[in-house]
C-alpha cells in the first residue's frame, strides 16, 4: 500500500513536471484593446484562426472601456503591467507611447510592406523613418437609412444638400420616424458623426487638412465654417430632447425603427445588423451642387503595436507579422464589417452595407479627420473643443461663426504653423 | 558620610526612562499615514513645480501657476471650474443640510411610526455605488426612454420636462440635487445621532417652562446640534471640492454641455490623465491639485479658526 502510495506520487511529480517543460515553451500573449465590442469575433474567429497556425502561442484579448483606454494604458505602460500587444490609437496618442519608449519600432517586421504610406501615417514619427504599429483598419462616414421607412414614403437617397433637406422634411411631415437619430449629449457624436462626417466635402478633403497644419487656412475661413451651418440647421429634425440623448440613446432609436436616418461611422455596421429587424441602406455625405467632387472621411482607426518590455518579442512579432497578412484582413474585414482594411491586398466582403460603404472609395478621395495630425497637440485639444463647440452649434448655444472663432483662437494659442 | 549620601540622592534627580511605548503605539498610524497620505500629497506639491520638457522634469518654479491663472484659456477653463464647483456647493449648502435636519427632527419625534424603516430607505443610497446612481438618473430623466416625462404627464405637468441634463442652464443643478438625493442621508444620520444625544431631562425642563413644538426645537435643540451641523458643513465642503465621480458618470469627462457641469476634479481629471486625443499632462495636472488642495485647507481653515472657536458647547 506504501509502496503505491510512493509509486504514483512519483508518477504524479514527473507528471507535473512534463507538463511545467511542455508549459515553459507555450507564450502567452496579452492584447490591450479598447475594442470591447469585439470580444467574441477576437474569441471565436481571429484568436483560434492564428492558434492553429502557431501552436505554441496562445492568444488573450482583454479589452476595456473605449472612454478610459487612453487613461488605464498609459497607467499600465508606466508600471509595467500592460499587456505584450498594444492596440494602437490613430497619431498622437501612440506617437507619444512610442518616443517614451513604450512601443518599439516595428518599420522592418515582416508584411509592413503591405501597406500604403497613407495608412502608415497614423502610426509613424512626424519624419516617417519610424513605425511603430501595424495599421489594422480605418473606418468611413456616412449615413445609415432605415430602407423599409424610406420605400413606404417614397424616398431615395439623397445626394445633395437640398435633396438631404427634402428627405428631411418628407419624413418629418409623416410624423412616423424622427428624421435623424443624433444627440448632442455625449458630445462626440455631434463632432465626430456631425462635423467631420459632412466636413471634408466643404474643405476639400486632404487639401484642406493639410492647408490647415500648413496654417495657409483658418478654421473661420468659409469652407471650415460651411459644416457647422449644415449641422445648425439639423436641430429642428432630432429627436425631442436631443440635448440629454446619450450616443446608445441614438443607437437604439434608429436599430429599433423609430428614426429614419443615422449619421453613422461604419463601425456601427456590425453591431446594427444583429439590432435592426429591417433593411438598411447607406448613402455618403451629401455634396453642394450635383457632380460636384466628393470627399469622405476614411479614418484609420486602429493599429497594433508591441510593448517594448514583452517577454515573448519574438513570439510577439510572429503575431504582429500574421496581422500585416492578406489573410488577417480578411478575416478581420468580414467578421468586423465596417472595419475597412488598409491592407494594399484587396479583400472581398460579403455584407452588403459594408460594400456600400467602402465602394465609395471609388468614386470619392479619402481624408482623415482633420483634428487628429497635428491640431490636437497642445492645450486647449482642438478635437476636444470640437466636440463642445459641435454640440453648442446643434443645440444653439453658439452660432456657428462663433464657434469658428473660438477653436481658431484656442488653436491659435499654441500652435504656430511652420511658415 | 550621612549628609554625603543624602545629598547625592537629591542632587542626582531620577532618570526618566525613555517612553518608548508611545512611540510604538504611535508607529503604525504614522508609518501607515506617512505613507499613503503624506507622501503622495508632498508628492503632487512638488510635482506643481516642475514641467517635463523632452521627457525629463526640470524645475520651473511658480511657473505653472502662472500658465494656469495667466494663460487665458486655462484661467477661464479654471474659474468655470471653480465658478461650478462654489454653485454645486452652495446647492448642497441649501439643499442637503436643511433637508438632512429636517428629516432627523421628524425622525426623532418619539411617536414616529416606521422610523426604522424611513431611516434606512433615506439613508441606502449613500450605500450604493455612485455609477449605480448616476445610470439610473440618467435613465429616469431620459427624455427618450425615461419615467419622467410620463409622470410628470399624469398630473398634467409635462410641459415642465426638459431635457435638464443636456441644457446648460440646468444641467450643474440636475446633477447637484441627483447628488444631493445620493447623500442626504449622511447629515441626517449625524443629526439624528445628536437629537438622540440630548438629554430627556433638558427637554422636560424647557417642557415645564411652556417650550414645545417648533420652538423647542429652534430654541433648545438647535442650539445643541450647532456643532454637528458644523461638521457636516464641513464634510460638504471637503467632499464638493473633492467631487469627480457622480459628473464623470453622469456627463463625462469633458463635462458637458458646453462645459457647464465641469468642476474642479473634473478638469484635473482631464488633464492628468487625458482624454481623447488630449494627453495627459502631470505636471499641469499636479497644479491644479495643489490649487484644489490650497482651497480645501483655507476652507477648513476658516471653519476651525473662525468659527468653529466661537461655537458655543454645552455640557450635560
Amino acid at each position: 500500500m506504501n509502496r503505491l502510495i510512493k509509486t504514483s506520487l512519483l508518477a504524479a511529480t514527473m507528471l507535473s513536471g512534463l507538463a511545467s517543460v511542455v508549459h515553459a515553451e507555450d507564450a502567452t500573449l496579452t492584447i490591450e484593446s479598447w475594442r470591447n465590442d469585439d470580444l467574441a469575433i477576437w474569441k471565436d474567429k481571429i484568436i483560434p484562426a492564428f492558434e492553429a497556425k502557431h501552436p505554441g502561442i496562445k492568444i488573450n484579448f482583454t479589452p476595456m472601456a473605449p472612454t478610459e483606454y487612453n487613461a488605464a494604458l498609459n497607467a499600465k505602460l508606466a508600471s509595467g503591467t500592460a499587456g505584450d500587444l498594444i492596440s494602437c490609437r490613430p497619431f498622437d496618442a501612440s506617437l507619444e507611447l512610442y518616443n517614451k519608449g513604450f512601443l518599439t519600432d516595428l518599420s522592418s517586421l515582416d508584411g509592413m510592406g503591405n501597406f500604403s504610406p497613407v495608412a502608415k501615417s497614423a502610426w509613424q514619427t512626424d519624419d516617417g523613418k519610424a513605425t511603430f504599429c501595424v495599421p489594422m483598419a480605418s473606418v468611413i462616414h456616412g449615413f445609415i437609412y432605415n430602407k423599409d421607412a424610406f420605400d413606404k414614403l417614397g424616398l431615395k437617397p439623397p445626394k445633395t444638400e437640398e435633396e438631404f433637406f427634402k428627405v428631411l422634411d418628407a419624413i418629418k411631415k409623416d410624423g412616423n420616424y424622427i428624421p435623424m437619430a443624433m444627440g448632442t449629449k455625449d458630445l462626440w457624436e455631434a463632432a465626430t458623426m456631425g462635423y467631420q462626417n459632412i466636413g471634408p466635402n466643404y474643405w476639400h478633403g486632404e487639401d484642406g487638412r493639410k492647408a490647415l497644419i500648413a496654417g495657409k487656412e483658418k478654421l473661420t475661413d468659409p469652407q471650415w465654417v460651411a459644416p457647422f451651418k449644415e449641422i445648425a440647421k439639423w436641430k429642428p429634425y432630432l429627436g425631442d430632447g436631443f440635448e440629454a440623448q446619450s450616443y446608445p440613446d441614438s443607437q437604439n432609436l434608429f436599430t429599433l425603427g423609430r428614426a429614419a436616418i443615422y449619421p453613422a461611422g461604419s463601425w456601427e455596421i456590425s453591431g446594427f445588423n444583429t439590432q435592426a429587424q429591417f433593411k438598411m441602406g447607406a448613402f455618403r455625405p451629401p455634396v453642394a451642387k450635383d457632380g460636384d467632387a466628393c470627399y469622405i472621411s476614411d479614418h484609420t482607426d486602429i493599429g497594433m503595436g508591441m510593448n517594448a518590455k514583452t517577454k515573448y518579442p519574438e513570439a510577439a512579432k510572429t503575431f504582429l507579422a500574421w496581422v500585416a497578412s492578406p489573410e488577417f484582413a480578411e478575416i478581420y474585414a468580414n467578421a468586423l464589417p465596417g472595419f475597412f482594411s488598409l491592407n494594399s491586398t484587396a479583400v472581398e466582403m460579403k455584407d452588403p452595407l459594408a460594400q456600400e460603404f467602402v465602394s465609395w472609395r471609388k468614386d470619392c478621395k479619402s481624408t482623415i479627420r482633420s483634428t487628429y495630425q497635428i491640431l490636437s497637440r497642445g492645450t486647449p485639444n482642438l478635437e476636444n473643443e470640437t466636440w463642445t463647440e459641435s454640440a453648442n452649434v446643434i443645440n444653439g448655444t453658439d452660432t456657428p461663426e462663433k464657434a469658428a472663432e473660438k477653436l481658431q483662437k484656442g488653436l491659435d494659442g499654441w500652435y504656430k504653423p511652420a511658415k | 558620610m550621612q549628609g554625603e549620601q543624602m545629598e547625592s540622592d537629591v542632587a542626582i534627580p531620577r532618570r526618566q526612562p525613555i517612553r518608548w511605548h508611545i512611540a510604538v503605539f504611535l508607529a503604525p498610524a504614522v508609518v501607515i499615514y506617512t505613507a499613503i497620505m503624506i507622501l503622495p500629497l508632498g508628492g503632487t506639491l512638488f510635482l506643481s513645480f516642475y514641467k517635463e520638457v523632452q521627457g525629463v522634469e526640470v524645475f520651473v518654479g511658480l511657473d505653472n501657476f502662472r500658465t494656469l491663472f495667466g494663460n487665458e484659456r486655462w484661467a477661464a477653463d479654471f474659474w468655470n471650474a471653480l465658478k461650478n464647483n462654489v454653485i454645486f456647493f452652495i446647492i448642497h449648502m441649501l439643499v442637503q443640510n436643511p433637508i438632512g435636519v429636517a428629516l432627523a427632527a421628524l425622525l426623532s419625534i418619539p411617536k414616529l411610526r416606521f422610523a426604522g424603516f424611513y431611516r434606512t430607505a433615506i439613508f441606502l443610497p449613500t450605500l450604493l455605488s455612485f455609477v449605480i446612481v448616476g445610470f439610473i438618473w440618467k435613465l429616469i430623466l431620459s427624455p427618450i426612454w425615461g419615467v419622467t416625462p410620463y409622470l410628470l404627464s399624469l398630473v398634467d405637468l409635462k410641459f415642465l420636462f426638459a431635457p435638464w441634463l443636456g441644457k446648460p442652464g440646468s444641467a450643474l443643478i440636475a446633477v447637484s440635487l441627483i447628488s444631493v438625493w445620493q447623500y442626504v442621508g449622511i447629515p441626517m444620520m449625524l443629526i439624528y445621532a445628536a437629537l438622540l444625544n440630548i438629554p430627556d431631562e433638558v427637554l422636560e425642563a424647557a417642557e415645564c417652562d411652556g417650550i414645545t413644538g417648533w420652538s423647542q426645537f429652534w430654541k433648545i435643540k438647535l442650539p445643541l446640534i450647532l456643532p454637528s451641523i458644523g461638521i457636516i458643513s464641513i464634510l460638504t465642503f471637503v467632499g464638493n471640492f473633492n467631487a469627480f465621480d457622480l459628473i464623470y458618470t453622469v456627463q463625462g469627462a469633458l463635462a458637458g454641455p458646453d462645459g457647464s457641469t465641469d468642476i474642479l476634479g473634473t478638469l484635473l481629471y482631464r488633464t492628468f490623465f487625458g482624454f481623447q486625443l488630449q494627453l495627459g499632462d502631470r505636471t499641469m495636472g499636479a497644479t491644479i491639485a495643489t490649487v484644489m488642495f490650497l482651497i480645501i485647507l483655507a476652507g477648513v481653515s476658516l471653519y476651525l479658526f473662525g468659527i468653529q472657536r466661537r461655537m458655543r458647547r454645552y455640557q450635560f
